[in-house]
C-alpha cells in the first residue's frame, strides 16, 4: 500500500506511522525515534510560504497542491547500460546507484575503496556501522528549523555513506548516481547522504541526480558532511532532474580546524529547484570555496540559497555563482555570510553574475552580510546583464559568426565556475552538456 | 579597392557623417586626421559593420561588392580589419582561441583548409617574435587586464595573423610610448605591399613619422575638407585644425 501525501501538513505528519510500519521494521529504534522527532519539527513548521524571508522569491504553491507517494519496494527495471551512460568518460571511480531513493546493489560497484575506508549505502551502514552513523546523522542538518530537512530526516530511504579514516586518501572519486523513473504516479523521494572525512584525509564525492523520464516527482535531498581537521573534500552536486520535478536539496558541511572544502553545484533540470549550501567553518583556519552554475529555460525556477557561517578566526570563504537564464525562467541567488562574534580575521567574498538570454527571464539576487566582529574582510557583488554587444561585435569583426561569437561568450561565462573542478572528465562532460544547451538556445539558425 | 561615396551616418537621430567621400586604391596608405568628434571613429566602425550606426545615404563599395550588404563577419572574411580605438576586454576567452577561430573562419570562407593547432601555434609565435611581443599574450584572455599599450599591440598582432586586404587603424597610436609606437609602426610597415591598403586614423602627426602615408585627409564635422600628401600632416601639426 502506497502512502499518499496530499499536500497538507497533516498528511506528511500522519503518514510517518504507516511508513515506519511498512518495510522499516528492521531499522534500529534510534532511527525510528529520530524520524518521529523530525516529523514533529515539520508539524510545527509546515511548508514555507512567500512571507518567510528565506522563501520570498520561491512560491511553493504547486508543491502544496501536489499529491505524492513513497516508491514501492523493488527496484525499477534500470539497465546497467543506462547507468553507464551517465558515467564520466575515462573516470576510474566507485559508483553507488539509487533508483527512486532505493539502493540498487546490482547496478553499483563500490569495489575496494582502500584500507579502513567505508563506501556503502546508508541503509547498510545504519545496520553495520551503527555507532559511527549515530554519532553524526542528523547532528548538523537542523530538522527543527527547516521543513525540508525535517521531511527528509523523517522519510529518508537511502543514500551514500562515506567514511574515510584519519590520514587516508580515498583515491577514487565516489560517483553517487540517483536515478528517478516514471512509476505512473508522482513519487516523494528523500535521498540522504552522510560523508565523514577524518583528520588529514582526502575525498571527492560526486552526487548526481538524473531522471529517465520527464515525470513529476518531489525529490528532497539532504547531505551532511563532516570535514575533519586538516582534511580536504571536493563535493559535486549535479542536478539533472526531470523538467517537471520539484527538487530541494541541502548540503550541510561541518568544517573542523584547517579543513578545506570545494563545493560545485550545477543546476540544470527541475521545474522548481532549491539549492541550499550551508558550510559552518567551525574550526580555525578553514577554507570554503563554493562554486555554482545554474542554467534555466522555459518556466524553470532555480533558487540558490547560500549560508556561509564563519564561527572561528582566520577562515576564508569564496562564493562564486553564475547563472544563465533564458525563456520565462526565474533565478534566485540569496547569499548570506554570517560572521560570529569570535571569528576575527574572517575573509569572505561572494560574487554572483547573471546573464539573461531573453527579455522575459528574471533573476533576484540578494547578498546579505551579517557580521558580529569588527576585524573582518567581507565583500559581495552581483551583476545582471545581457550578452555584451561590444564584445560580440569585436568577435564578429574578426570574422567569427554571430552564432559562434555568442557560443564563445557563453562558454567563457560558464567556464568561470567550471574551471575550478579538479576532475577533468566531469568538467569536460559538463562543458559538453553546457554547449549543447546553448546550441539549443540559439536554435539552428545564425542565432542573431 | 574601397570607395566611399556621399556617406551619411547617424546615431540616435544625430547626423555624424555628412557626405563623406574617400577612395583608396590597392597598396595605398591613407591617413585621416581631424579634431575630436569630427566622425573619424564613426567611419571606422561603419566600415567594420557596427549596427548602432545607421547609414541614411550614400554607398560603400569594397572590391566591387556593396559593403553595406555584408555582416561584420563577412566583411572580415572579405579582408577588412579594424584595429579598435578601445579594444574590448573579453575575460575567459584566450587570445589564441579567438585568433584561431577567426583565422579558420576566414579560411573556411575562402574554401581553404583550417589550420591545425600546431600550424597555428607556429604561425603565431613567428609573428610575435617579429613584433617583439611576449608569447604569454597568447594564453591570456583577450585584452583582459592588458595595459593600454598591450591592447594596441594585440590589435596589430591580430592584424598580422589575419592578413587583411584593407586595415583600418583607429587611433592605434593614442596613449603609446615611443617604443610601443615603433612596434605598431613596424607591424604596419612590414605588411605594406602593392595589394594591401591602410586607413590610419589619428589625432596626431607623430605616428606618421613612422608610417608614412601616401595621402592625408582632414576631416571636420563629418566631411573631408582637405586632402593632400604627407606634408599636410606636418602642416596640421604646426597650425592645428583652427583654420577649418
Amino acid at each position: 500500500m502506497a502512502i499518499i501525501f496530499d499536500g497538507t501538513r497533516e498528511s506528511y505528519v500522519e503518514g510517518l506511522s504507516e511508513f515506519l510500519g511498512s518495510g522499516q521494521e528492521d531499522t534500529p529504534g534510534w532511527v525510528a525515534d529520530l524520524r518521529r522527532e523530525a516529523i514533529s519539527g515539520f508539524g510545527e513548521l509546515g511548508f514555507p510560504t512567500l512571507s518567510d524571508e528565506e522563501w520570498r522569491f520561491t512560491n511553493l504553491e504547486a508543491l502544496r497542491r501536489g499529491s505524492f507517494s513513497i516508491a514501492e519496494d523493488g527496484i525499477s527495471d534500470v539497465s546497467k547500460k543506462t547507468v553507464n551512460s551517465y558515467g564520466f568518460s575515462g573516470l576510474d571511480c566507485l559508483r553507488l546507484v539509487f533508483v527512486n531513493g532505493r539502493f540498487a546493489s546490482s547496478l553499483s560497484d563500490a569495489g575496494d575503496a582502500g584500507e579502513g575506508i567505508v563506501v556503502k549505502a546508508l541503509s547498510e551502514a545504519i545496520r553495520e556501522d551503527g555507532d559511527l552513523v549515530k554519532g553524526h546523522l542528523a547532528k548538523y542538518a537542523d530538522y527543527e528549523k527547516d521543513a525540508f530537512i525535517s521531511l527528509n530526516t523523517s522519510y529518508f530511504e537511502d543514500g551514500v555513506f562515506v567514511y574515510v579514516p584519519d590520514r587516508t586518501v580515498l583515491e577514487k572519486p565516489v560517483h553517487v548516481l540517483h536515478v528517478s523513473t516514471d512509476e505512473g504516479r508522482p513519487l516523494f523521494i528523500n535521498p540522504r547522504n552522510l560523508i565523514i572525512i577524518g583528520q588529514s584525509s582526502d575525498a571527492k564525492v560526486i552526487e548526481h541526480y538524473v531522471s529517465l523520464s520527464q515525470s513529476v516527482y518531489f525529490s528532497n535531498v539532504v547531505t551532511e558532511v563532516v570535514c575533519g581537521e586538516d582534511a580536504n573534500l571536493e563535493h559535486y552536486r549535479l542536478e539533472f532532474e526531470s523538467r517537471k520535478a520539484f527538487n530541494f536539496s541541502t548540503l550541510r558541511v561541518n568544517q573542523q580546524k584547517n579543513s578545506n572544502i570545494t563545493s560545485h553545484s550545477i543546476l540544470y533540470g527541475g521545474a522548481i529547484v532549491r539549492n541550499n549550501v550551508h558550510p559552518v567553518l567551525a574550526g580555525e583556519g578553514c577554507n570554503s570555496d563554493i562554486y555554482g552554475l545554474f542554467m534555466s529555460e522555459g518556466r524553470q525556477h532555480m533558487d540558490n540559497f547560500m549560508r556561509v557561517e564563519h564561527a572561528s578566526p582566520h577562515c576564508d570563504s569564496r562564493q562564486f555563482y553564475n547563472g544563465v537564464l533564458d525563456g520565462r525562467s526565474k533565478g534566485v541567488f540569496h547569499g548570506r555570510i554570517l560572521v560570529h562574534e569570535g571569528a576575527e580575521k574572517t575573509d569572505a567574498k561572494q560574487t554572483n553574475r547573471n546573464l539573461l538570454l531573453s527579455d522575459t527571464a528574471q533573476i533576484d539576487t540578494k547578498p546579505q552580510l551579517e557580521i558580529y566582529n569588527d576585524d573582518v574582510k567581507c565583500t559581495h557583488g552581483a551583476t545582471i546583464g545581457q550578452m555584451d554587444e561590444e564584445a560580440l561585435f569585436y568577435l564578429c569583426s574578426r570574422g567569427v559568426s554571430m552564432r559562434k561569437a555568442k557560443i564563445i561568450m557563453l562558454r567563457a561565462f560558464t567556464n568561470e565556475t567550471l574551471e575550478h573542478m579538479s576532475i577533468d572528465s566531469v568538467k569536460e562532460t559538463l562543458e559538453n552538456t553546457v554547449m549543447k544547451w546553448f546550441e539549443q538556445r540559439l536554435g539552428n539558425g545564425d542565432g542573431s | 579597392m574601397l570607395e566611399v561615396k556621399n556617406l551619411h551616418v547617424q546615431v540616435d537621430d544625430k547626423e555624424i557623417l555628412k557626405g563623406m567621400n574617400i577612395t583608396v586604391a590597392p597598396g595605398e596608405v591613407h591617413s585621416i586626421m581631424g579634431p575630436n568628434g569630427s566622425g573619424k571613429s564613426t567611419l571606422a566602425q561603419v566600415l567594420a559593420g557596427k549596427e548602432t550606426y545607421e547609414v541614411t545615404e550614400g554607398e560603400i563599395t569594397f572590391q566591387g561588392k556593396d559593403l553595406l550588404d555584408l555582416e561584420p563577419e563577412e566583411r572580415a572574411c572579405e579582408g577588412i580589419f579594424l584595429a579598435f580605438q578601445y579594444p574590448v576586454e573579453i575575460p575567459g576567452v584566450a587570445n589564441t582561441y579567438l585568433l584561431r577561430e577567426a583565422l579558420n573562419a576566414k579560411r573556411e570562407y575562402r574554401e581553404e583548409k583550417p589550420l591545425k593547432h600546431v600550424e597555428f601555434g607556429k604561425l603565431a609565435r613567428d609573428k610575435m617574435k617579429a613584433l617583439g611581443i611576449d608569447e604569454n599574450l597568447l594564453k591570456r584572455s583577450v585584452n583582459a587586464g592588458f595595459s593600454g599599450g598591450e591592447k594596441k599591440r594585440n590589435e596589430i598582432f591580430q592584424m598580422q595573423i589575419l592578413e587583411p586586404t584593407l586595415a583600418v587603424l583607429d587611433e592605434t597610436d593614442s596613449g603609446l610610448d615611443i617604443d610601443a609606437l615603433k612596434i605598431v609602426a613596424n607591424g604596419v610597415n612590414s605588411m605594406r605591399d602593392s595589394g594591401r591598403s591602410f586607413i590610419v586614423i589619428t589625432h596626431y602627426q607623430r605616428l606618421l613619422n613612422y608610417i608614412v602615408p601616401d595621402f592625408v585627409h582632414v576631416m571636420v564635422d563629418g566631411k573631408i575638407v582637405k586632402s593632400g600628401g604627407k606634408e599636410l600632416a606636418q602642416e596640421l601639426e604646426e597650425k592645428g585644425y583652427a583654420d577649418f
